[in-house]
């Protein structure tokens, strides 16, 4: 537990030891911001929530989780620090863990700085406030199922451009999932079971329903679990890969 | 307990593919011992130290490090080695000590005693000038000797470094040296190499291992014996009568004379003996009866480059 601590705070550390946090904290502000007042109409529509906000948040997290995602194992490949960190007497667990939490717990550092827009909106009118709450969560948790597929195609390639862009394509395809579209062209010649199982991997689906305010255990459970799958994978193919 | 095992690697095998990377590999190491491990690139080197790190899974073999075994008990393996990986790898923008602060907690140290053994390694390394500057902006010298305070901070009883030298520039390879040979006696050191002067300046024991195999173990003098100039004479004199290189290959020892440079009555030769003789004496007391005048005379020890550029390519035979 304490190996988890000690990495984890080597790694958030990193992030402010170099331009990558305050790049990623002003874009990630910036393009949240154009995304509520530009194309969510914020104002324009006249209601007292963040749904304009929160919505974007998929297509926001497509393109920016990955790009933090991707030195995640890469870099430690480049630079060869891989081999000092797994000779060090840690588990594969924790450094994989220890990684991971330093990454999620800065894109938590980066919804907070969202702040100013709920203290906007309260300002503005009365929304309540058990939805937003709702929809920072899940939020974070959907930031973390990205995170976790990102870190784990960090992990077998010591190229993070490759490794950024299969992250994007991978989570794509999660986000895609539950789309009209991509069922539709299912929906033609699979079965019912296998239309149904790949829009329950959609992450808008289970985005949108905690969003809604409404927690369901199955929303938790489902990001969770898949963060747990993509982590262990990832531990599983650190493990067979390290060495090329 | 001088001669405590520390280090016993038992039919090491490990295959990338079709390619064998470390075939059949046994040795142990024990406290007090240097031993220099030799080999030209790509010959097992870098990947058997790997193995003993826990970074690599052996296909085939044992490896136990202070009675420990690495299969089965993989932490106090690596709690017991101190690493250098080929190259010093660090976290690019961390400082000195920074990266030493975390080494030191990964490795179970606290509050005084993290501080002090920082401390400590700094002096010994001389870092104390570039602490708090990004490691990235530091020389290969200064990147190594953070390689190298990162691996000793624990007091690690076995040592394992890959080329803790290359590229360092005379001075600091002085320096490397001289630190190593200081923890000499209480540690079990392995060092790779392919600097041969290097394993005569401060190996107990040398290594040699070429496409996966080992194909020398013994002391540096041992393996210089090995060698065809081992106690080979580089004879410079003056004399004229009989040729003198007739009269050298007639004595009983002698294998060979080479007969290097010719100018009037002075010669220059090289006299070989035949395996494992001496033919100092004979040499000396030929050229006495003979009066001829002795310019230069020079008992060769053994080239260790040559026993290393036997040993390890295949159609030149050893001697």
């Amino acid at each position: 537990m304490s190996n988890i601590w000690v990495i984890f705070k080597r790694e958030l550390t990193g992030y402010f030891a170099t331009p990558i946090a305050y790049v990623f904290i002003v874009i990630f502000l910036f393009l949240s911001g154009i995304f509520t007042f530009y194309l969510g109409n914020f104002f324009e529509r006249g209601q007292a929530d963040l749904l304009p906000f929160f919505s974007f948040h998929p297509w926001l997290y497509l393109f920016l989780i990955p790009a933090l995602a991707m030195r995640l194992w890469a870099e430690e490949r480049k630079s060869g620090t891989i081999e000092l960190l797994l000779t060090l007497p840690v588990t594969m667990t924790q450094a994989v863990l220890g990684k991971f939490l330093a990454a999620w717990a800065f894109t938590a550092i980066a919804l907070a700085l969202t702040f100013p827009i709920w203290i906007t909106v309260n300002y503005l009118g009365s929304p309540d406030n058990g939805v937003i709450v709702a929809g920072y969560i899940g939020s974070l948790l959907m930031a973390g199922a990205f995170l976790a597929i990102g870190s784990c195609i960090s992990a077998v390639t010591k190229n993070q451009v490759i490794a950024f862009v299969i992250s994007v394509v991978v989570c794509l395809a999660f986000i895609l999932s539950g789309f009209p579209m991509v069922l539709d062209f299912f929906n033609g010649w699979a079965p019912q079971v296998v239309v149904d199982a790949i829009s329950s991997f959609s992450f808008i689906t289970h985005f949108d329903a905690i969003t809604k305010g409404v927690i369901d255990l199955r929303d938790l459970i489902f990001f969770i679990s898949l963060m747990a799958l993509w982590l262990f994978a990832n531990a599983v193919l650190l493990e067979m890969k390290k060495a090329d | 307990m001088t001669s405590q095992r520390l280090v016993e690697l038992q039919k090491l095998q490990k295959r990338y593919g079709p390619l064998i990377a470390v075939d059949d590999v046994s040795f142990n190491v024990s406290r007090g011992e240097v031993l220099g491990f030799l080999g030209p690139n790509g010959a097992g080197k870098s990947t058997t130290m790997k193995i003993v790190t826990g970074f690599l899974a052996p296909d085939a073999g044992e490896v136990t490090v202070c009675g420990y075994d690495l299969a089965r008990a993989p932490l106090a393996v690596k709690q017991n080695i101190g690493y250098l990986p080929e190259g010093a790898p660090a976290y690019p923008d961390m400082t000195p000590a920074g990266f030493l602060d975390f080494v030191a907690q990964i490795r179970g140290l606290r509050g005084k005693q993290k501080a002090s053994r920082i401390d400590d390694v700094v002096e010994k390394v001389n870092l104390g000038n570039v602490l708090h500057q990004p490691i990235e902006t530091l020389s290969k010298g200064f990147k190594r000797r953070v390689g190298l305070a990162q691996a000793i901070l624990h007091d690690p009883q076995v040592l394992i470094l890959d080329e803790p030298t290359d590229g360092l520039d005379p001075n600091q390879k002085h320096e490397v040296r001289t630190l190593i040979k200081a923890m000499a006696s209480e540690k079990a050191i392995i060092l790779s190499s392919h600097i041969l002067e290097e394993v005569d300046a401060v190996c107990s024991r040398a290594i040699i291992i070429a496409a996966g195999k080992v194909v020398a173990d013994g002391t540096p003098a041992e393996l210089e014996a090995r060698s065809r100039e081992h106690n080979a004479i580089l004879l410079t004199v003056r004399g004229s009568g009989e040729d003198v290189s007739d009269v050298l290959r007639r004595l009983p020892g002698v294998k060979d004379v080479k007969l290097l440079h010719k100018d009037g009555d002075l010669r220059r030769l090289h006299v070989f003996p035949k395996p494992s003789q001496s033919i100092l004496a004979a040499v000396s007391r030929t050229v006495g009866e003979h009066q001829w005048r002795i310019e230069e005379l020079y008992v060769e020890r053994g080239r260790l480059d040559d026993v290393f550029r036997s040993l390890t390519t295949k159609h030149q035979a050893i001697s």
